[in-house]
């Protein structure tokens, strides 16, 4: 154009809001995962057996390579938090960061503010698909890998491919249709759940204990497995948060503006259904993470994804850490179920948001 | 059914202009619903710097057509070619930096500004991990100053009234930089001040010289008083396509929409203004 001098317009206003892009905010990302750091500290602290917060430190920094620390605290709190209360805090971190982040990733993808990898079905198809294997006899590792997040995958990915196509052949507001029929895929497939449960062996605990959700038998191992398998999602993710801000608006739209609509939406609801299922395989269900996390990054910073999704996984670790430490600590020595405390904080919150649908929509 | 008659306005257009700094080529398009064909052998061609209006009754395939016409429809027949190269024969970000579209009442997601929505209109030129960068800031902020929307630029989407908000959506599209861009009904939900404004702000685009601005119009009038290339679809057909004053007639309107009609002449700008013939009873207005 002609030699007119555009001022470039951050300057020019100087309150352009987060999701512009030009200005990440990188720092609220590291201010979160610090936050993080520290929850899970507090929480590996925490227990039966009480460890101040400096030992857990310098126990954690003495197993740092190159570090040699003079050990003064007693071998067991060594054991305690290496073998018992760090997997289980990692664990519980890694599956609520990626619950988070899946129900982040299924709101922009349905542009349905209520949409959680729990209420719309997913979680409940991932858990008949982890039951199946479960009651089934099937070996639960092939050539060392675990088939249970794959059973949860296929499992997921039917449930959410049938409320998905439903939703789209009513009429009227896909929106209440897609959780409507979630709900009644959720109901179905734990239905059949129960109905395996009971036809099989008569000891049914190992998947009890699984689909009241916990992390009591957490294990390094299982941390390994469910980041093996959120590695794509992740990946993807990280690739398609811009396209995400695309896909809010209409989908003849979104093409105009150089979005393959059918491929995006195609690979966005592999991933999140994947890490959903990788989160539940070894978890169990949990609900509302995946709601309330997003939800409370929206409402505090805004929705460019590109940025809601990183910040909804720290916000659904942090969350979901709280929630397993309130879980094994408040009836000791007996233990909640980690999504009783999950949903006592999430269903207000999601009788909240069904309130204001007309502000919070996406 | 082929009634076309030998007023087919091909004849007028290939005289007054000629071939050269073509665009747009639109050949023999055809597309159908549910065994309803919607269009059969549409031409249309356009050069840089013209401003169509594009009418025809209700259900004459408008928004097929731009649909068809920006590449998210597979044509059934035909070719839609801008600057030589067909658009199904491409990626979908390659199509959005050729043609943008300002869709009708489009959805808006809420908790964006306008200039994050601005901002969406760079996304073709963009790779996938590729962030926005300083130039793509400019371009936006250029494409909101042209539309006078640079002062709503932090507001709230929802905020907006219907004409700003119009106003922002042309300028993602301006941001996109594309040399054609097509407008399903710009102005069908504005009042009497804004659908002028919306007009006028097109006719006075600086990126127009190079560009093709194609408008889907109900309002007859209105397009004739700002576009200067009407085309008049009819049964899936360029039925009609020339200067306002020579395509908008009493015999074409009633011949395509089934009205008789008084043309009059704009006191200002010479254009045709149509309104509906005393003795229509019923059907006095040029809508429906």
């Amino acid at each position: 154009m002609s030699g007119r001098k555009h001022e470039f317009p951050a300057s020019r206003y100087p309150s352009i809001p987060v999701s512009v892009g030009l200005r990440y905010p990188w720092w609220r990302l590291v201010a979160a995962s610090g936050a993080v750091v520290v929850v899970a500290l507090f929480a590996v602290s925490q227990g039966s057996v009480g460890i101040p917060i400096g030992d857990v430190v310098k126990i954690l920094v003495s197993r740092l390579p190159f570090v040699s620390i003079e050990a003064d605290w007693p071998s067991t709190w060594e054991t305690i938090l290496w073998q018992l209360r760090w997997p289980r805090v990692v664990l519980a971190g890694i599956v609520g960061g990626a619950l988070a982040t899946c129900g982040a990733a299924y709101q922009g993808l349905f542009k349905n503010p209520l949409a959680d990898p729990y209420l719309i079905g997913v979680a409940s198809g991932a858990g008949l698909g982890a039951t199946i294997v479960l009651v089934s006899g099937v070996p639960l590792f092939v050539v060392g890998i675990s088939v249970l997040p794959a059973a949860a995958f296929a499992g997921g990915m039917v449930a959410v491919v049938m409320a998905y196509i439903i939703a789209r052949q009513a009429s009227g507001t896909a929106l209440t249709t897609l959780i409507l029929a979630g709900v009644a895929i959720a109901s179905l497939a734990g239905a059949v759940t129960s109905l395996l449960m009971i036809r099989s062996d008569p000891d049914i605990r190992p998947v009890l204990s699984w689909l009241l959700g916990g992390f009591i038998s957490a294990r390094w191992s299982h941390s390994a497995f469910v980041l093996a398998y959120l590695l794509p999602a992740a990946l993807t993710f990280a690739a398609y948060g811009r396209i995400l801000n695309v896909l809010q608006l209409d989908e003849d739209h979104a093409a105009q503006l150089g979005v393959s609509v059918e491929r995006a939406k195609l690979l966005l609801v592999v991933s999140a259904t994947l890490g959903t299922a990788a989160a539940v395989s070894f978890s169990g269900l949990i609900g509302f993470v995946g709601l309330v996390a997003p939800h409370v990054v929206r409402l505090a910073w805004g929705g460019d994804y590109r940025f809601l999704l990183p910040m909804s996984a720290l916000v659904g670790a942090g969350f979901l850490i709280l929630a397993d430490l309130v879980a094994r600590t408040i009836v000791t020595p007996a233990e909640l179920p980690v999504g009783i405390v999950t949903a006592f904080c999430g269903a207000p919150f999601f009788l909240y948001l069904l309130r204001n649908r007309k502000t919070i929509a996406l | 059914m082929t009634s076309l008659t030998s007023r087919n306005a091909h004849d007028i257009e290939d005289q007054e202009r000629p071939n050269l700094g073509r665009v747009f080529d639109v050949q023999n398009l055809s597309f159908g619903y549910d065994g309803r064909q919607v269009l059969s052998g549409f031409d249309f061609s356009a050069s840089a710097g013209e401003f169509v209006g594009l009418v025809g009754p209700n259900g004459t395939g408008k928004t097929t057509l731009i649909r068809l016409m920006s590449g998210v429809l597979k044509q059934e027949g035909g070719v839609v070619e801008i600057l030589g190269s067909r658009l199904d024969r491409m990626r979908a970000t390659e199509r959005a930096r050729l043609v943008s579209v300002v869709p009708q009442n489009p959805r808006t997601p809420s908790g964006l500004t306008a200039w994050d929505l601005v901002l969406l209109g760079r996304n073709p030129h963009l790779g996938m991990l590729q962030w926005e960068g300083k130039n793509d800031a400019e371009i936006a902020h250029e494409a909101m100053v042209a539309t006078s929307t640079d002062e709503l630029a932090n507001r709230d989407l929802d905020s907006l009234s219907g004409g700003e908000r119009q106003r922002v959506l042309i300028a993602m599209a301006l941001a996109q930089q594309c040399p054609v861009m097509l407008l399903d009904e710009p102005t069908s939900n504005l009042d009497i001040a804004h659908q002028p404004a919306i007009m006028e702000l097109l006719t006075n685009l600086k990126s127009r010289e190079d560009s093709v601005v194609v408008v889907a119009m109900h309002d007859l009038t209105l397009a004739a008083q700002y576009c200067n290339r009407i085309v008049v679809i009819r049964e899936g057909r360029n039925f009609a396509d020339g200067r306002p004053q020579d395509v908008l007639t009493e015999e074409i309107i009633q011949n395509v929409y089934g009205v008789k009609v008084r043309i009059l002449t704009h006191p200002d700008t010479g254009m045709p203004v149509i309104v509906g013939a005393n003795n229509a009873g019923q059907s006095r207005r040029n809508e429906d």
